[in-house]
């Protein structure tokens, strides 16, 4: 870090890149140490559930999921936000690189949710709110993918699918209120901040440890993807050039 | 400032008067659509009626997708496109016009026949009435929030399909409120709340949406 570091440096493409390749392991480690705990104390640790007996600890998987997916929205409309303001090439590849992990999350929780509810409920699905929204979060997922998969142009993608980020971002809420209206079932949220937690504290930790691996990983793939996206489109570019013909060496 | 908009619905309709089949054909679409429902779930009238708020709106969020791409497409094509957006007029108040004239040939039209395809469902004069209204407050947000769609995906291939996908998630709350209200007359509760809340989407979709249209056009003619 010389004195003339400032905020943008690494904002280029070119500095970027390898900042990204060494902060991939470090996540990826951060993201097997979380799990490994989460998972001991999730599985191993944590006790019974006295209504819903071992079943409910999909719980460790399925609420971390629905967390990051809701989260990865909003990072990603942070990034459409700053790209649409600053005209940074490097924030439209970020929303690019984490859409994916973000739909994964979405059905990983749609799935898990439909595991578990198959034997509390008795159904795989219902028409429950926070069940539909999270639908409707998938179907914002693809729609951006979709999006921007048509488009040739990276820039033009780029900003298009900002403005569509944006837009479901202000959305999120109403959609989110209309759902809830129209039909509730789903059990109250497990954690809140406001009130003291229902559950047990291993429980609670196990959860925080998986949210916590859930997210780490969540870094790492997107900087992985973001690498692979930088070298496509950049690769007429000098550095590139040197970079790959430094690696054939 | 009003004169814009009022220039920009003057010549949309205009346009679309000269070519009345494309408003016809997406009313008839309408009108398919929902004549199929019955023949698909039978003819009780008790579970008609308890449908019909759903279908109907469904047809409406349908038939207005039907007429979206074309919302800025023609005049993508020919340059008037980037002539408006060259005028020294905000574009997001050219938007609004279009978006007016849109609403004009495509959402009106739909109001003003749902409540004859509601009496082939067995609703009754109440729940009539209340269709229609909630059509006509409904539907000028979808051709809002359409704008938004069509203006994202001008010049794409596979636009049509592209445009359902990214609109119709974004047109869940209307269609809640839009059937609700006409739910809620049926049972019995009143349909002030839904209605409400319909007119404050459009509001909003009226006010805001334009001037995100207007970006994505921006982005588009670049």
């Amino acid at each position: 870090m010389n004195a003339r570091f400032h905020l943008y440096h690494y904002a280029s493409p070119a500095t970027f890149y390898p900042l990204a390749g060494k902060l991939i392991p470090v996540f990826a480690a951060l993201a097997v140490v979380f799990g490994l705990a989460g998972l001991y104390l999730g599985l191993l640790v944590a006790p019974t559930d006295f209504q819903q007996g071992e079943g409910y600890r999909i719980i460790f998987i399925h609420v971390p999921a629905s967390w990051m997916s809701m989260f990865i929205y909003l990072v990603m409309a942070f990034w459409a936000a700053i790209g649409l303001a600053f005209n940074t090439r490097l924030s439209g590849m970020m929303a690019t690189a984490l859409a994916p992990t973000g739909a994964l999350m979405a059905f990983l929780s749609l799935w898990t949710g439909a595991l578990w509810g198959k034997p509390m409920w008795g159904a795989w699905w219902v028409w429950d709110a926070r069940l539909t929204s999270e639908l409707i979060l998938l179907f914002l997922y693809i729609g951006f993918i979709a999006l921007q998969s048509a488009i040739d142009d990276p820039r033009r993608a780029d900003k298009a699918g900002g403005v569509l980020l944006l837009v479901g971002v202000v959305n999120v809420p109403v959609i989110y209120f209309s759902v809830k209206w129209w039909n509730t079932l789903h059990q109250g949220a497990s954690v809140s901040l406001t009130q003291s937690p229902s559950m047990a504290t291993t429980m609670l930790w196990g959860m925080l440890l998986m949210a916590l691996c859930f997210w780490m990983y969540s870094i790492a793939v997107a900087l992985m993807r973001v690498r692979t996206i930088l070298l496509e489109r950049e690769r007429h570019t000098e550095w590139v050039k040197e970079m790959l013909a430094g690696e054939t060496k | 400032m009003l004169k814009i908009v009022a220039a920009v619905i003057g010549r949309d309709l205009k346009l679309a008067m000269r070519r009345q089949a494309d408003i016809v054909s997406a009313l008839f679409f309408f009108v398919i659509v929902v004549s199929l429902f019955p023949l698909g779930i039978g003819p009780e009238p008790d579970l008609l009626r308890k449908l019909a708020p759903g279908v109907l709106w469904v047809a409406a969020l349908l038939a207005t997708m039907l007429s979206l791409p074309r919302l800025f497409a023609d005049d993508h094509r020919d340059g008037t496109l980037e002539q408006l957006a060259l005028a020294p007029h905000p574009l997001g108040l050219v938007v609004l016009g279009k978006v007016v004239a849109h609403w004009l040939v495509s959402g009106l039209p739909l109001a003003l026949l749902a409540p004859v395809l509601g009496l082939q469902f067995d609703l009754s004069a109440d729940a009539l009435l209340v269709l229609t209204g909630a059509i006509l407050l409904g539907t000028p947000a979808l051709s809002g929030i359409g704008g938004i769609g069509a203006a994202l995906t001008l010049g794409l291939r596979g636009g049509g399909v592209l445009l359902s996908l990214l609109v119709l998630p974004l047109y869940i709350p209307v269609l809640i409120f839009g059937a609700g209200a006409v739910d809620a007359t049926v049972t019995g509760l009143g349909p002030e709340a839904h209605l409400s809340l319909l007119a404050a989407l459009t509001f909003a979709a009226l006010g805001f949406a334009p001037w995100a249209a207007a970006a994505a056009l921006k982005i588009a003619l670049e």
